[in-house]
């Protein structure tokens, strides 16, 4: 009977491993984006985005929650749309991005409800700061494209405080923290 | 009074630019380093850095000015007691402000327009934007920006400790004669 349990565990352990798809993040077509938005004044939102970064997901249709995924965010590449503040959001008063050019989120867990609404919690390290987060996760959806690939994607939104992650910089009550709006598309390899 | 500069005295026009250049690149240095930590609630947040992209605009359109003047006037000779060397450090000096200048103006250019947005010059134009060379654009013209106004300031103190030497230890007329023309002595 207990060998029989062991088989079963070990042939379900094998069968993830070989269902598993892994998709790299379609950075190449660029059908993904890492965007922030954050109050300025409390008045208005200020949109940004990172235009640099890399990743890879494993994800299963019939077993999503085994799903993993690590994403690099190169931190030069944080883009507002205002070249000054560009350069000032790079320099050692918000990412410091000569001593933190990386920032990179690796997922410890999943769980994609029938809805397609889900929460994917990892670490995410910003200015050298490494943080437990939730991303509550929306499944968009999957299928072949036309070019011979085949895709799946998903939107995440978490919410994070400036100060959780070393950067002091004081701009105002309404400001403290920030949103970040992932916009993810894979292709599978 | 002379216009134009003669062979000992600077007329009119090089006083004039030499002053006004004076005053507002100090005034633009001063200004550079407060900007700069200005906290985000403050009254000169935007106002600051504004004023000195203006001004500094002017500046770089007076370089230029400058330039065709100096080069299509005469150069009041050096005094009889300057020694050799005192010509030669001179000369460097002068020639690095109008390089360290031109850099200045450029690099400053380069950081606000390095993602194709125009400078507005005192509300009056927009200066566009031409060059965009590299995503670190703002970065690279950043570092030199700064680092060409700290060496133009550390020059400033030597020429403005050069111009008190002669003034009060030699007592001779390189002061007095970039204060007005000199009048022209005897039958020349």
């Amino acid at each position: 009977m207990k060998v029989f349990q062991v088989a079963i565990l070990a042939l379900s352990i094998v069968s993830t491993n070989i269902m598993a798809d892994e998709y790299v993040i379609d950075k190449k077509g660029m059908h993904a984006s890492i965007q922030f938005k954050i109050a300025h004044l409390g008045y208005s939102w200020l949109w940004g985005r990172f235009n640099d970064f890399d990743g890879e997901f494993t994800y299963d249709k019939s077993n999503p929650n085994a799903s993993k995924i690590e994403v690099t965010i190169n931190t030069k590449s944080v883009d507002s749309n205002h070249a000054e503040r560009d350069k000032h959001l790079r320099s050692d008063e918000f990412l410091d991005v000569e001593k933190f050019p990386q920032s990179k989120f690796v997922s410890t867990s999943f769980m994609l409800n029938e809805d397609g609404t889900g929460e994917l919690k990892g670490n995410f390290t910003l200015h050298g700061v490494t943080k437990p987060i939730t991303i509550a996760v929306k499944y968009i959806g999957e299928g072949d494209d036309p070019w011979g690939g085949y895709r799946v994607g998903f939107e995440g939104t978490t919410r994070i405080a400036l100060a959780d992650y070393g950067i002091l910089k004081n701009l105002g009550p309404a400001s403290k923290e920030l949103d970040l709006i992932l916009s993810i598309e894979g292709v599978r390899k | 009074m002379n216009i134009a500069n003669t062979k000992n005295s600077y007329g009119i026009i090089s006083i004039l630019i030499h002053w006004i250049m004076a005053v507002l690149i100090v005034g633009l240095f001063i200004l550079g380093i407060y900007m700069v930590d200005l906290d985000y609630y403050s009254k000169w947040y935007n106002a600051a850095p504004w004023w000195h992209k203006s001004f500094g605009l002017l500046v770089s359109a007076l370089l230029l000015f400058r330039i065709v003047w100096v080069i299509n006037t005469i150069r009041p000779a050096p005094l009889d007691s300057y020694k050799s060397w005192e010509i030669k450090v001179a000369r460097i000096t002068h020639y690095s402000f109008y390089i360290l200048l031109f850099v200045i103006c450029i690099s400053g250019y380069l950081i606000s327009t390095a993602k194709g947005a125009a400078i507005e010059f005192f509300s009056l134009i927009d200066v566009p934007a031409i060059i965009s060379f590299s995503k670190q654009q703002a970065d690279i013209a950043g570092e030199i920006h700064e680092i060409a106004a700290y060496i133009m300031a550390f020059l400033f103190l030597l020429h403005v400790c050069a111009t008190f030497k002669h003034h009060f230890i030699d007592k001779d007329m390189t002061l007095l004669r970039i204060l007005k023309p000199v009048k022209p002595e005897g039958d020349e």
